[in-house]
């Protein structure tokens, strides 16, 4: 019986009873082989896109708008294999100005985060502020910007961060809300106290709003970052925006077609395999995540 | 490490006089209310008592005792409205309710988060780490994340915890609540062994009159809404303790009858 055991001076038992709850209570399902979860997770995703490509291709096929304004997909693909060398370029330049935005927004809005959970009457004043930036679309700023800047990089740069930092302030206050008071007070026992605070408990407590924050902060970065190119073009510098806008000009649809699928292809990448990752990660290190997903 | 109880023999009916110790907690006359002024609720009235060091006090009482309260007081997490709280034995550790871990740790890094606060050097603190988890037997375990664990080992990962704190205070605010009752009596005895190791005064708050009585020296009965002393119990029974000795119920069934007494008087209370 548990209590005579227990009444073994050597504990003994109590050793052997707590190994034996421990193993009944700790059974964990094995996680299936990385091969198997990639197909699983992959197969799909690649399906749906099959499936809206011959969508595409359906609606060409009806002769609702003639191919010359209305691209298939096909003509798209080869018109993006002969421009692949400007579409690198352009997009390398694109993303280079979204990233040193969406770097810039990051700190801005991390700190802002910070300081508003930290300053009720802060707070109370900017939360409205923010939520009503981050409704804000981005071309709107883009007039405002290039007044500002002129027709630079950094009028862009300026609209990326514009855009993109709210979003990040918003998933960080989230997050840093969303620390159990329970935790703080575990930490303030433990003695984590001013940077301490912050660095054992609130930050990695808020990980997993901060990890959805930056990844609607990088949506609205990319979103900012096309805004601002479509508009303010600077000549010399070849980018996505400024392909899209002289490829309508010249009226190559299929050309066009493709910066649009590069666009969505950068997008589509990034938020599948950095960002999504990322949260997902997260989540399930804390147990967040159901199993099987 | 002295441990300075007799052997158990099935008849003993007393143990050695009790020890008269100083103090490691002391609070004289403390009240705390809450809410503001014209509209205060007094959760706790003039309530004094000590805890000896290396004692085991267990504190019950109903709902609206004001239990947790007296336990933020005492580690001072908050502050009394009157009265004066003394830490001689220096500050408190403090177990929660729930076992409070910090999800995003690993056991062994939650630990070593105790020791890193306090500012103990990187070499010592694996070493203190491994010999913390093996004495609550989870030395297998110390790589997995606390919701890879059953409830019963994320409270023994606390206990460590706290343990880790280097207190001679441990405060536990119903630490076990949670538990299905085979663990909770597997946690008593080991909760009970390493209160004799590591000679820890303990502050044991529980709504439950048999695991107050089957770890207390002393079980102290609080009256409800404002929270009082309402009466006073030694237990003088062996240690280790037997979960099931018909002594140990006798004692529960004393203050079980006393604690319905003092929740019928607010039944009264309500009906006037």
């Amino acid at each position: 019986m548990v209590a005579t055991q227990a009444n073994d001076p050597s504990f003994e038992g109590l050793e052997l009873e707590l190994s034996g709850l421990d193993r009944l209570d700790s059974g964990l399902p094995s996680r299936p082989s990385r091969l198997r979860r990639i197909v699983a997770a992959v197969w799909p995703k690649i399906a749906a896109i099959a499936i809206a490509i011959f969508l595409w291709q359906v609606v060409v096929w009806t002769g609702w708008k003639p191919t010359f304004l209305l691209p298939g997909p096909v003509a798209t693909f080869k018109a993006m294999g002969t421009d692949h060398h400007a579409l690198l370029q352009g997009a390398a330049t694109t993303l280079e100005r979204a990233l040193e935005g969406y770097a810039i927004a990051l700190v801005i809005g991390t700190l802002l985060a910070i300081a508003v959970t930290r300053l009720t009457l802060l707070r109370t004043a900017v939360t409205p502020l923010i939520t009503g930036l981050q409704t804000m679309p981005s071309v709107a700023w883009v007039p405002m910007a290039i007044l500002l800047f002129g027709l630079k990089p950094s009028a862009i740069l300026f609209v990326t961060v514009l855009g993109s930092a709210p979003a990040l302030a918003i998933g960080t206050i989230a997050g840093i809300d969303a620390v159990p008071p329970l935790l703080h007070r575990a930490g303030q026992i433990l003695g984590a106290r001013g940077i301490d605070r912050y660095r054992y408990v609130v930050l990695p407590g808020a990980l997993p709003g901060y990890v959805t924050g930056m990844k609607q902060g990088w949506a609205f970065a990319w979103r900012s970052v096309m805004a601002g190119e479509l508009i303010d073009q600077i000549t010399g510098h070849p980018s996505l925006g400024i392909l899209l806008a002289t490829y309508q000009d010249q009226s190559l649809a299929p050309d066009m077609f493709g910066v649009i699928v590069t666009v969505l292809i950068i997008g589509l990448v990034l938020d599948g395999l950095v960002f999504s990752q990322l949260e997902r990660a997260v989540l399930r290190r804390r147990g967040l995540l159901a199993t099987g997903h | 490490m002295s441990i300075g109880h007799q052997p158990v023999t099935a008849s003993t009916e007393q143990e050695a006089p009790r020890v008269i110790r100083a103090p490691a907690v002391a609070l004289r006359g403390v009240s705390k209310a809450f809410g503001y002024a014209g509209d205060r609720v007094w959760a706790l009235d003039e309530i004094s008592l000590e805890v000896g060091k290396g004692e085991f006090v267990c504190l019950v009482g109903a709902s609206g005792c004001g239990k947790s309260t007296l336990l933020n007081l005492i580690a001072g997490l908050e502050k009394a409205t009157a009265g004066t709280v003394e830490r001689p034995g220096g500050d408190a550790a403090l177990m929660f309710q729930d076992a409070a871990l910090f999800p995003w740790l690993t056991v062994s890094r939650n630990v070593d988060l105790a020791l890193r606060l306090r500012k103990v050097p990187k070499p010592q603190r694996a070493a203190r780490v491994a010999e913390l988890l093996e004495l609550v037997h989870l030395e297998d375990f110390a790589n997995r994340r606390p919701h890879e664990l059953s409830g019963g080992m994320r409270s023994r990962v606390a206990l460590a915890r706290a343990l880790a704190q280097e207190r001679n205070v441990l405060l536990m605010d119903e630490p076990f609540g949670a538990l299905d009752a085979i663990t909770r009596d597997l946690l008593h005895d080991e909760l009970e062994r390493v209160w004799r190791e590591a000679n820890l005064a303990v502050v044991f708050v529980t709504h439950n009159v048999r695991e107050a009585v089957r770890l207390g020296d002393r079980v102290i009965l609080l009256s409800s809404r404002p929270g009082r002393v309402a009466e006073e119990f030694l237990i003088n029974l062996p240690r280790p303790r037997e979960a099931n000795a018909p002594e140990l119920a006798n004692y529960a069934t004393v203050i079980t009858n006393r604690l319905r007494e003092e929740v019928r008087r607010h039944g009264s209370d309500a009906g006037e």
